[in-house]
């Protein structure tokens, strides 16, 4: 695409004294909204077809389909004759997306857009001159960030907006139109530009086009008086249009900070591997719009839908039932994953979801994928230099997920300790460390050392031997090495709680020490007063 | 019929160097020259390695006797059951996550106790806790291949704990930013733990050096070998905790219960310059804690 040089802006600078306005314009937007997550076919003539089989047409092409012969409304037989000619469904999803990420683009510029229509924003640029640059440099940033977000736009700068509509739509690329020069620069554009769809237009056009009126400069031509005589208010208004000297405010849109990129496949999906590559493009397009409104994301839904099968939503993952009586419809199948700090960066993400995808497979042909990002704000800068080392948060995530996939889910994470007298109230929590505020070296202190016990999971049960109610002798089936007299004893230790409810629990400890092969092992030995069982709990080392 | 010659004939008949009145510095200066060799220095130019950064184990004697766990280095406590290893572990995760470094314990036979970490000031917010041992199962597999269904099934079938563990160990260390790793082989059979291939322990101390993490490893016996700066043995040198004899008459009963150890630890080797000459010890006491 053809973006203004230096030269040429340093030309537009000199002679542009006011200009607030510009256009972003998609030409062939149900394309271009398709191409975002085919970049392969941009090169190739392309149809969208649009309909039910068999009754298919072509709702839209690109310049290469439209040299080849390919125009809207012929059939999908018809077109099938062309050689090299692809064509895919159209997807109003895919459309839905490719529109936000349009008005994305345009709100990082100003805050004062307007949706004119799926493929046109405009969006005011009085006062954003200070900070990014010119007027021209503006309309080139826009059009290259619009390519970064996967768009080819043309993008055009003028006095009023619906001057800036009009060169969006008429000319390629980017065109800046000084004040005052709207009807010269317009004037070669064809008059079936004005035509918005409506039928009245329409009607106008055809007389235009009766009168051998055939550009902007010949309807702009006509006297004022005449041709409202015979045309009434809209003919004025469409020749003020083609003169460029209509003037209206803005209707500023405030969209919802959504951002989710979708994908309808043509053919079902059973490997992962070509799964990664469509679920990178998205994570692509989707922290490329974050990066643009300068957020980040802590949560990533991932939505498959299933070929075949009953649909039954549940945000923990893939659950299926069977509804008798309802017509079959797809399933399903969803995977949210939970970042402890904001995070934007799309191979990170991309190697979690391919981690979790691993654990958690879909379990049948993907058709759809629908990706979303919760937006969040970016953790703040870098920490002190004189801090302790700490994991880098992106690193830490895979390592996590990774581990994960070898200890398996819930065995990897930070303790909590729960608030119970019951022998390990711990639970696994997710491991996300706080950073470190200041260096504080600890004084050691012996005082305070603890000795440990390792735990035993589970419990060995033993076979122990009672001398006037005191253990003297115990058997361990499951630790051989554990067998023999009791040396020492002490104990027991009792304790009990949870009565009041179903698991209560009740048990005496005893500390023993046995005579082993190398050395004296000390143990914790329970009895549970309940079950009546002895168990070895854990060793003291 | 015509041989070929091993030796290029011009390189054979061309002089090595010619009579030169300082040969030695006609041949560094050829080796400088060079492309592949032009590092090669001079053995009296070569660099010091510097030595590593010493933090506190949290115990006092244990640093008057060691100065401390080297920054950077595999550091080993080797012992019997019942021999205080883990209560060393404890105090060195302690004083590690109140420096507020993030520190993790791969727990190769899931015995940490979390109520003698807690008992032991150890910050749960900056531990991370990998438990080794018979992991997850995978139902849904119909989206992978068979050859994937297959592989990954045996890899499952044959991993061990500890193979889990130097797998865990490889992923925390190559992941960076730790300031503690710790491996847990205390339960592990010695004939177990003796298969532990050497080259593991060279990769392991390979991607800690010139870190600041600690990588700290508590055996039954000595595993690592030479990759270990630090080989501590640690042993029950008193059972002053049996001395503690309640009268039966006086005491209640649940009284007579362990009280405390006194711990000996013996330098067995040191890679640190103030390597002692001869053997050292220090001993330590612990307390025992109990819940309710």
């Amino acid at each position: 695409m053809s973006f203004l040089n230096d030269a040429m802006i340093q030309f537009l600078n000199e002679s542009i004294s006011y200009m607030p306005f510009a256009c972003i314009f998609v030409p062939d937007f149900p394309v271009e909204a398709l191409l975002r997550t085919e970049p392969a076919l941009r090169t190739q003539p392309l149809a969208v077809l649009e309909g039910k089989p068999p009754l298919q047409k072509v709702f839209a092409a690109n310049e290469n389909a439209r040299r080849a012969g390919v125009t809207p409304g012929m059939t999908k037989l018809q077109i099938e004759a062309c050689s090299g000619l692809a064509f895919r469904t159209r997807s109003v999803l895919q459309e839905a997306a490719a529109h936000a990420a349009l008005l994305d683009c345009a709100q990082s510029f100003s805050p004062q857009v307007e949706d004119a229509a799926p493929d046109t924003i405009v969006l005011d640029l009085l006062g954003m001159e200070l900070l990014f640059g010119t007027f021209p440099i503006i309309a080139r940033d826009l059009a290259r960030r619009a390519f970064d977000l996967g768009l080819t736009t043309n993008v055009a700068v003028a006095a009023n907006p619906d001057t800036a509509m009009l060169a969006a739509r008429g000319f390629r690329g980017v065109t800046v139109i000084p004040e005052g020069k709207e009807s010269e620069r317009l004037g070669n554009l064809p008059v079936d530009l004005l035509v918005t769809g409506e039928q009245e237009s329409e009607q106008l056009s055809d007389t235009f086009y009766r009168w051998g009126i055939r550009n902007l400069r010949d309807l702009a031509a006509l006297p004022d008086v005449a041709l409202s005589e015979r045309l009434g208010q809209r003919g004025v208004y469409l020749q003020k249009l083609a003169r460029g000297n209509i003037s209206r405010t803005l209707v500023p849109a405030e969209p919802p900070l959504m951002f989710a990129e979708f994908i309808e496949l043509e053919y079902p999906l059973t490997l992962l591997e070509p799964l990664a590559f469509l679920l990178s493009q998205l994570l692509d397009h989707l922290c490329s719009r974050l990066a643009t409104r300068a957020l980040a994301t802590q949560e990533l839904r991932l939505e498959l839908e299933l070929a075949d099968g009953y649909r039954e939503e549940d945000s923990g993952g893939m659950n299926v039932s069977a509804c008798p009586g309802r017509a079959p419809t797809r399933r399903r199948f969803q995977r949210t994953l939970h970042l402890p700090l904001p995070l934007l960066d799309s191979k990170t993400f991309l190697k979690l979801l391919q981690l979790d995808l691993k654990a958690h497979p879909p379990g049948a042909p993907i058709v759809k994928i629908h990706l979303a990002a919760e937006p969040v704000r970016p953790r703040p800068g870098q920490s002190g230099l004189f801090l302790p080392p700490s994991p880098e948060p992106e690193k830490l995530e895979l390592t996590l997920a990774r581990i994960a996939g070898i200890v398996g889910e819930g065995k990897v994470g930070s303790l909590e300790i729960l608030d119970t007298h019951r022998a390990q109230g711990f639970r696994m929590q997710r491991f996300a460390p706080l950073e470190p505020q200041e260096r504080t070296e600890k004084t050691e202190n012996s005082d305070d050392l603890v000795t440990a016990l390792r735990i035993f999971r589970p419990p060995a049960a033993v076979v122990v031997t009672l001398r006037e109610g005191r253990p003297t002798f115990i058997s361990c089936a499951k630790r051989k090495e554990t067998r023999g007299e009791i040396l020492w004893a002490a104990g027991p230790w009792r304790s009990s709680g949870d009565w009041w409810e179903q698991e209560g629990w009740a048990r005496d400890e005893w500390d023993i020490a046995v005579q082993e092969e190398t050395s004296i092992g000390l143990y914790r030995l329970v009895r549970d007063l309940l079950g009546g069982r002895w168990l070895l709990e854990g060793s003291y080392d | 019929m015509s041989f070929f010659s091993l030796f290029p004939t011009e390189a054979v008949r061309r002089p090595v160097a010619s009579v030169a009145s300082n040969p030695p510095a006609l041949v560094f200066e050829r080796l400088s020259a060079l492309p592949k060799l032009a590092e090669v220095r001079q053995a009296s130019r070569l660099t010091v390695r510097p030595e590593p950064e010493m933090v506190s184990s949290g115990i006092r004697e244990v640093d008057a006797l060691t100065g401390g766990l080297p920054r950077g280095c595999l550091t080993e406590v080797c012992g019997p059951v019942s021999s205080g290893r883990t209560s060393l572990l404890l105090a060195v995760l302690a004083v590690a996550t109140q420096r507020q470094e993030a520190c993790a314990l791969v727990d190769v036979s899931d015995v940490f106790d979390p109520l003698s970490a807690a008992m032991a000031a150890v910050n749960f917010e900056r531990l991370l806790w990998a438990r080794c041992g018979k992991g997850t199962s995978r139902k849904h597999r119909d989206t992978e291949t068979t050859n994937q269904k297959h592989e990954d099934f045996y890899r499952r079938r044959m991993e061990t704990p500890v193979e889990q563990a130097l797998r865990v160990t490889d992923l925390l260390l190559q992941s960076g930013g730790f300031g503690l790793v710790i491996i847990d082989l205390g339960d592990v059979p010695l004939k177990i733990a003796r298969r532990i291939p050497l080259t593991s322990w060279f990769r392991f101390q390979r991607a800690i050096e010139h870190t600041s993490t600690v990588l700290f490893v508590i055996t039954q016996a000595p595993c690592a070998q030479t990759c270990a700066a630090l080989l501590l043995k640690v042993q029950v040198k008193k059972l002053s905790a049996f001395s503690h004899q309640p009268s039966a008459l006086k005491t209640p009963p649940h009284a007579e219960l362990l009280d405390e150890l006194r711990i000996e630890t013996e330098i067995l080797r040191s890679r640190m310059p103030r390597k002692p000459a001869q053997s050292a010890t220090a001993a330590f006491v612990t307390k025992s804690v109990r819940a309710g």
